[in-house]
């Protein structure tokens, strides 16, 4: 295996020689628990550790409720209430699924925004990164697609509102939305199938979160300073890093229970909290909720699909350009999954010579400024598209493009870095005994 | 200052939830209920006064479809024996239809304690068993759902407002002849022009309801004496509809603090071990 | 994994130190099986099946001779009117001689004899304050499954009046006792009460 040098596993008996030549699991699970890691990794490291805990957490109680479950649209609905009022400790482990969601995202923004700020994204770790890009948008399926089994109002109109995003892609849009629906409205059949998907799903993204950690296996972990592990010998290499167990793994631990004790309030005092109301009321094909509001975790992308009216000129440009073929609708969609695409290509917008944002003093406010747009852009994604928010939307998604397209290109050429230092071990001992470092969880 | 943005984010992020459910202005009266808070618990008393003024009153035209006779029984709700639920059903001829019944054609039958209550017997009047779940008495600030966070999420608020709601209708509303009877606390109903002020906001809270005011106070009778004045009507059957909504509320808190509590005494363990782990490592002492 | 942690092991921290090792591990399994638990416990049977543990059916449309089906918990239960002459003729053996010498009955003992009496009477002496409307010992309840192979026994037929199972040949007497053929075991009984002149319940309320 390629990567940082250091020991590696030794069959000793005559047993283990024996499974060896034949399976060498116990070797590969050794290389991943002792892989060496950077022994700096700060406490924004502990989110990956937190989706894997989060995936499985989702599948366990995924599979457990599908024992329940009809997907049905007669009995849908009140087959959830079944697994809320009948099942022993269905009411539980319904609102740890609902919210899991939630926490899984929780997880995933903040991973993504530590890969950001760090530059984790930059050579040589660009497949780790359009792996978990990838993983991003089938986590956003995946959610969607569950939100949609207890049929109620929002799942039944958020189903319409998602699968009529598809529908306004020129020419062919229409014929895709009834593909995806296997009808021309929503109803049993897009149940029946979302429900099989989101089952899917979730094996999919355990298969792929498998390449995501190969991958940064093989090119090792990202650090805060950004500088790389010396790989110079296998001495060098074990001054800048530790092995992941014990210490990462219970460091990691650490924060995954301090964040479960967050988690398990809100399961416990206040679990509609981050739900829709409407969706306790059973899905009606003939009246529409006044306000149609996805989950919060899709709110800034939301966001970005309605800023695009057709009286921005860009749109009015587009659609002069093209004949009408890419109208305002259709421009939409492209903004929005343009906006996670475009977070793909950062790897290559991103011309720094640095990787850390630590050592880029105006990457920084541009990096602050890109968290609170984010948290704009979701805040209005939630408000009625009137008045002053398509604005607001407006100005928000454009600068989410200008972060990846304009700013970090420019940067690099223009920003200069203060200086890193040599290696992670001269980091480490810059921060300890002087500091204690105290977690900032 | 990743630090810091990420406490800004995460807190954020929490506060965005409720930032859904701006609707119209309408007023909710913040009640104090007993179920309320990290102990709350319902009371069993107000539950089986909720569940007299339903039967005599509400059940005229709403239904509990997804409320089982059985459930009548349960511990930390209603807590009747079999026998009080049965009298229950054969004092009130409740019957239910079973399909097979009838070679199939499907019959009406008295309700056995495995039933569900009937479903909603008027046009239009909709089955209450989630109504506490389904609607949000707060909002806000700024569509924030900030709201939310300190007082609840409203519903059983909002049910007992909608039942004080009712009020004279509004000097403004004056020959706009209104469907319906106006309600302070109602946002999705009619709201006629002349009671909306040129840049869009309401003169008064609320709109228009189809629904009748359902009680005016001292519509039954306790058979513990409590007070039967309107506002204590309406207090007693929403928190009866919280229960009908959530019947497992009392266990789910038990289990969050227990959750809660446990997992602090292994988060101070896990800190104490990681700690003593590091320790070496960061006294500069490596030695791999 | 072992050496990075005690390789700095000074011995008189060393205990202090292990046993926080040790509650953290402890802890950790206890907040795993506190958090498997429930989704095991969530296959077990719901409330809602456990309701129909016990149910209630009004038998006051029964006539002496007729038979009804009663189904609970998904299976066939026998509920019988007997006449005095099935009475009579039940009542009119040597229960030693049977294949199967024991009542099998919920609500009695494991060892209580296979008598008439065993099989009908004293399970519906029922509750009081209501005289029961069927003379002693004419109600009789059994399971409907043939103990054999689990197929419906037909009634009133057989060599001895009673049931035939018409899969593999078992004929049971008019108390439900297999006398010939391959079943092994007297029809059970489940835990059957009269709670009102008319209406039996099948199994105990929860």
């Amino acid at each position: 295996m390629a990567g940082i040098p250091h020991d590696h596993y030794e069959p000793k008996t005559d047993g283990q020689k024996w499974l060896n030549k034949r399976l060498p699991i116990a070797g590969l699970l050794y290389d991943t628990l002792f892989i060496p890691t950077p022994k700096n990794l700060n406490w924004m490291w502990i989110w990956g550790i937190v989706l894997v805990f989060t995936l499985v957490l989702q599948i366990a109680t995924g599979l457990f409720l599908a024992m329940h479950y009809v997907a049905d649209t007669e009995l849908a609905f009140s087959r959830i209430e079944h697994i809320m009022r009948n099942v022993n400790g269905g009411a539980m482990i319904r609102y740890v699924h609902m919210n899991g969601a939630s926490l899984f995202f929780v997880a995933v923004y903040m991973h993504i925004f530590r890969g950001l700020y760090y530059g984790s994204y930059k050579a040589p770790r660009e497949v780790t990164w359009i792996i978990g890009v990838l993983m991003f948008v089938l986590m956003m399926g995946a959610g969607f697609m569950g939100y949609v089994l207890p049929w109620g109002q929002m799942s039944f109109h958020g189903t319409a509102v998602i699968t009529g995003l598809f529908g306004a892609i020129p020419f062919v849009g229409e014929a895709i939305q009834t593909w995806l629906l296997g009808a021309s409205a929503v109803g049993q059949p897009a149940l029946n199938r979302f429900f099989a998907l989101h089952y899917l799903l979730p094996f999919i993204l355990l298969g792929i979160t498998m390449v995501h950690v190969w991958a940064f296996h093989t090119t090792g972990n990202n650090n805060p300073t950004g500088v790389e592990v010396r790989r110079t010998s296998k001495e060098d290499a074990a001054k800048d890093t530790l092995p992941f167990w014990p210490y990462f793994v219970i460091k990691d631990l650490l924060a995954l229970v301090v964040i479960l004790i967050v988690f398990t309030a809100v399961v416990g005092f206040m679990p509609n909290y981050l739900g829709h109301p409407d969706n306790y009321i059973p899905a009606n094909p003939a009246a529409t909720p006044a306000h149609i509001v996805p989950e919060w975790y899709f709110l800034p992308f939301y966001a970005i699909l309605r800023a695009f009216t057709a009286d921005v000129w860009l749109v009015m440009l587009v659609d002069w350009v093209t004949f009408g073929i890419v109208d305002a609708k259709f421009f939409g969609v492209v903004a929005m999954f343009g906006a996670i695409a475009v977070m793909a290509l950062a790897p290559w917008l991103d011309t720094s010579s640095v990787r850390s944002g630590r050592y880029r003093p105006m990457f920084k406010w541009w990096f602050a400024l890109l968290v609170i747009d984010f948290i704009v852009l979701m805040w209005v994604g939630a408000r009625p598209a009137e008045g002053i928010y398509p604005y607001i939307s407006l100005i928000g998604a454009a600068y989410w493009f200008a972060y990846f397209l304009v700013v970090l290109p420019l940067l690099g050429v223009i920003e200069k870095p203060l200086a890193q230092p040599a290696t992670i071990e001269e980091d480490f001992a810059a921060h300890y005994p002087k500091s204690t470092g105290t977690p900032a969880e | 200052m990743f630090k810091k943005l990420t406490l800004t984010t995460a807190v954020a992020l929490g506060l965005m939830a409720g930032a859904a459910n701006a609707a119209g202005d309408s007023h909710v009266e913040d009640f104090d209920f007993s179920f309320e808070g990290m102990f709350g618990s319902y009371d069993q008393m107000q539950l089986q006064r909720g569940l007299q003024i339903y039967t005599e009153v509400c059940s005229s035209c709403h239904g509990l479809e997804y409320v089982t006779f059985r459930s009548l029984g349960e511990d930390g709700g209603i807590g009747w024996s079999d026998d009080e639920i049965r009298a229950y059903i054969e004092d009130r001829n409740i019957e239910v239809f079973d399909p097979t019944l009838d070679d199939g054609f499907g019959d009406y039958r008295p309700a056995e304690l495995t039933d569900a209550f009937p479903g909603s017997q008027a046009e239009g009047a909709p089955d209450l068993s989630l109504m506490a779940k389904a609607r949000a008495g707060f909002h806000g600030p700024y569509g924030t759902g900030l709201n939310q966070l300190w007082y609840g999420m409203g519903g059983p608020e909002y049910i007992a407002s909608l039942m004080t709601g009712y009020e004279e209708e509004p000097a403004c509303a004056e020959g706009a002849n209104m469907d319906g009877n106006y309600n302070s606390a109602f946002a999705a109903g009619g709201f006629p022009e002349s009671c909306i002020y040129e840049d869009g906001t309401h003169m008064v809270p609320g709109s228009w309801i189809g629904m009748g005011q359902p009680l005016w106070g001292e519509d039954v009778d306790f058979a513990d004496g409590h007070s039967n004045d309107l506002h204590d009507e309406a207090q007693d059957v929403a928190a009866f509809l919280m229960w009908t909504a959530e019947p497992g509320l009392n266990a789910r808190k038990q289990v969050g603090l227990t959750g809660v509590i446990f997992l602090s005494i292994l988060a101070v363990l896990l800190y104490l071990t990681n700690k003593r782990i590091w320790a070496p490592v960061k006294k500069g002492r490596t030695e791999e | 994994m072992e050496m990075h942690l005690v390789s700095h092991a000074d011995d008189h921290q060393g205990t202090r130190r292990d046993f926080i090792y040790y509650a953290t591990a402890g802890a950790g399994a206890v907040a795993t099986g506190a958090a498997v638990w429930p989704l095991v416990n969530s296959m077990n049977p719901s409330k809602d099946v456990l309701a129909l543990a016990s149910i209630r059916r009004d038998l006051s449309d029964l006539q002496e001779g007729m038979q009804i089906v009663v189904l609970w918990q998904g299976k066939p239960v026998f509920v019988r009117f007997r006449t005095p002459d099935e009475i009579a003729a039940a009542q009119d053996v040597d229960v030693d001689s049977l294949p199967d010498p024991l009542a099998n009955s919920d609500n009695l003992g494991d060892e209580a004899a296979a008598t008439d009496e065993n099989r009908t009477v004293s399970v519906f002496d029922g509750g009081e304050g209501f005289e029961p409307t069927f003379p002693a010992g004419a109600l009789y309840v059994s399971s409907g499954l043939c103990t054999h192979l689990g197929c419906v026994p037909v009634g009133e037929s057989g060599d001895f009046g009673g049931w035939f199972c018409p899969c593999h040949g078992s004929h049971y007497d008019t108390a439900g006792r297999i006398r010939r053929g391959p079943a092994p075991r007297n029809l059970p009984i489940p835990y059957a009460v009269l709670v009102e002149d008319t209406v039996i319940q099948l199994g105990e309320e929860a």
